[in-house]
């Protein structure tokens, strides 16, 4: 992992002194909120319906134990004793009080952390896959590169105030567990004929009122090209974008109103520029990143207690039916802890669970987390032979849910529950959708099927990438929420097709129902997964299940 | 012709807590809904409002929110949102809620 110089620390430790004298001067009468109000933002501080929120980052999703157990502690001295991890790997505190946010500001500089650059019109944290180093399926780390974005984006002046926020998310595998299409500036990492490391490089992705999938701008960008490519085109959205209209104010509107050609062709030039602007550092800079984020020692163990605990465990079976993932080493698997109980809050994790989650990493995972943009905790690197432990260690705290990529694997924002943005609650819809789906104990048999809610229409829920999308509305003083179909958050990302009218919040859980059941009477067999069966029959069946009264008067 | 004035209550947070708070007919800010003054007429919710902005170094963002009398002759809020705003968040006993 990356550890901070001593350029990084004391950047870090101006920035807490400063905003520990904005806050007093605050609160002394000197500053009105007017005034207040943008330096809060820049330090990741909302003020939202009930109470302050803190938005802290976990760049591209990685922590150790002492960052997890910091976050836990900050939950019980300044917060209710919880966390919620959100879809951009961040982690919001929704309790803090004004007067005690410089000191958490500093706990979290104790362990290389902060929040700054959560809110606002910038760069915001670089996100990347949540198994970057770890996956079998990839072809190199993209956390060294992602961690080169942010020393580059972190007060970078020229991009200080963007005419609007600014997501950039990169993967190293083929398959994007990273949402790219949906971010302002995608990567992938990829190799050129010659086997010469480099980068896919998509522009104008993004969900919000406006949902598009990103456009490729290059198909190989070689590898000491990036920061000066990634600079040239946010040069040419800085002077192009529109300003006249915060809804049209993103890249993807610049891209979608000006055509992907000419966009790429006034990148072009402006990196012939760039180019020469940038003299080597940065990849001397990198190689030192790189060196950071070597693989961990491994270790040569006998697997066979984990085949063992395989046959005479059912339930360590299911867990690892869903939960496992396939790691580089064969030895090694990636387990992922589902912040996903039914019927609690999706990414909600106690300061009690945050610290055997530490536990376990430091005692069998070589030290490792990750946070997931679908709201769940990552063990990258754990030993076969350790993995039952490790289950029965989660057990423990109520963290062995095995339901990843099941239906009530839900992504869900905070909604009405606490966001001052948001037109209906989303929580409650979440509890609700994975409390009867597990109560009629079929989950495994729908299969993978991405449910994801939002409670607004800035979609921090990311329900246009729902294989079901439900999007929260208030229609006449009342939540009302929209069901989409078909939306695909991978490499092969689609937005989702709007079925149709909305339904009220008590007419919503039948209504899934009734979706769900369509589709185990119409797909092909079980291994056609609900995806499949929407790309294979269209929306059609979908709606005739989700409005039976509509279609049998057209008849 | 000009709508009708919907009756109305003064709400806002407090800057230090964050919480939410309502104005009273003793021009004191409380943070029950049912002690909250309901304004019925525009031109005095406006006066009020202009005032509750100049308390910069104790509220944040007030405003006016519709209400009405319920049975018992208490301010209700008339919207889900206002509604959640005097409870708290419906996943935990967090916020108001708490305190009753």
């Amino acid at each position: 992992m990356y550890s901070y110089s001593e350029f990084d620390t004391e950047f870090l430790a101006e920035r807490v002194r400063q905003f520990r004298s904005q806050v007093q001067r605050r609160i002394d009468g000197s500053l009105t909120e007017n005034e207040f109000r943008p330096l809060r933002l820049m330090n990741g501080l909302y003020l939202q319906l009930h109470a302050y929120m803190l938005r802290v980052a976990i760049p591209y999703g990685t922590l150790n134990s002492a960052k997890m157990r910091q976050l836990a502690l900050i939950a019980d001295k300044w917060d209710k004793g919880y966390g919620h991890f959100t879809t951009r790997q961040n982690i919001q505190y929704n309790w803090p009080k004004l007067p005690d946010v410089p000191d958490i500001l500093q706990a979290l500089a104790e362990v290389e952390m902060h929040a700054i650059q959560t809110s606002g019109n910038c760069v915001r944290n670089v996100t990347a896959d949540h198994f970057a180093g770890a996956a079998a399926d990839e072809i190199e780390d993209p956390r060294p590169t992602a961690e080169l974005l942010r020393q580059w984006s972190t007060d970078h002046p020229e991009f200080a105030f963007l005419g609007r926020k600014f997501k950039i998310a990169i993967t190293g595998s083929p398959n994007d567990r990273a949402v790219t299409k949906s971010h302002d500036i995608g990567l992938r990492m990829v190799r050129n004929a010659a086997g010469e490391p480099g980068y896919e490089v998509v522009v104008g992705g993004g969900l919000g009122r406006t949902p598009m999938i990103a456009q490729p701008l290059r198909d190989f960008l070689p590898r000491e090209d990036l920061l000066p490519y990634v600079e040239s085109i946010l040069q040419v959205y800085n002077t192009y974008g529109r300003r006249d209209n915060k809804y049209k104010a993103r890249i993807k509107i610049l891209v979608f109103e000006t055509g992907i050609d000419k966009i790429r062709q006034m990148v072009e030039d402006r990196f012939k520029i760039q180019r020469q602007v940038f003299g080597g550092n940065d990849q001397k800079l990198f190689a030192e990143i790189q060196a950071a984020f070597a693989p961990p020692e491994y270790k040569s163990a006998p697997t066979g207690a984990f085949d063992a605990a395989l046959n005479s465990d059912p339930l360590f079976r299911s867990f690892a039916d869903t939960n496992l993932a396939g790691h580089k080493n064969p030895d090694y698997a990636i387990v992922s802890i589902s912040i996903k109980a039914h019927g609690q809050t999706p990414g909600d994790a106690t300061s009690d669970q945050m610290r055997a989650m530490a536990d376990i990493a430091e005692k069998y995972g070589h030290d490792e987390l990750r946070i997931s943009h679908e709201q769940n905790v990552i063990l990258p690197h754990i030993h076969k032979g350790d993995i039952y432990e490790v289950y029965q260690e989660l057990r423990k705290v109520g963290l062995a849910t095995a339901n990843i990529g099941l239906i009530s694997d839900i992504i869900a924002c905070p909604g009405m529950d606490y966001c001052a943005l948001a037109t209906a609650r989303s929580i409650p819809i979440a509890q609700e959708i994975a409390l009867r789906f597990d109560e009629l104990k079929l989950e495994h048999e729908i299969g993978e099927l991405k449910i994801k809610i939002s409670g607004c229409i800035n979609a921090c829920g990311h329900h246009h990438v729902g294989h079901i999308g439900i999007l929260g509305l208030d229609r006449a003083g009342v939540e009302s929420y929209q069901i989409t179909i078909g939306g695909d958050g991978t490499e092969t990302a689609a937005v989702g097709e709007r079925a149709g009218p909305g339904f009220a919040a008590e007419e919503l859980l039948p209504a899934i129902e009734r979706l769900v059941q369509a589709y185990l009477e119409i797909r092909s067999d079980r291994g056609e997964t609900f995806l499949q069966t929407y790309r294979r029959l269209g929306i059609a069946p979908f709606k005739a299940a989700l409005y039976p009264a509509e279609s049998i008067a057209a008849e | 012709m000009a709508r009708a004035f919907k009756s109305k209550v003064l709400t806002a947070n407090r800057l230090i807590e964050g919480d939410v708070v309502y104005y009273t007919a003793d021009g004191s800010w409380v943070g029950r809904h049912e002690d909250a003054l309901l304004i019925e007429d525009e031109a005095e919710g406006n006066a009020l409002l202009a005032e509750a902005e100049k308390l910069s170094g104790f509220l944040v963002g007030p405003y006016l929110a519709d209400a009405v009398l319920n049975d018992a002759g208490k301010p209700v809020p008339t919207h889900f949102r206002e509604a959640f705003r005097t409870r708290g968040p419906s996943n935990y006993p967090h916020g108001k809620q708490a305190e009753v």
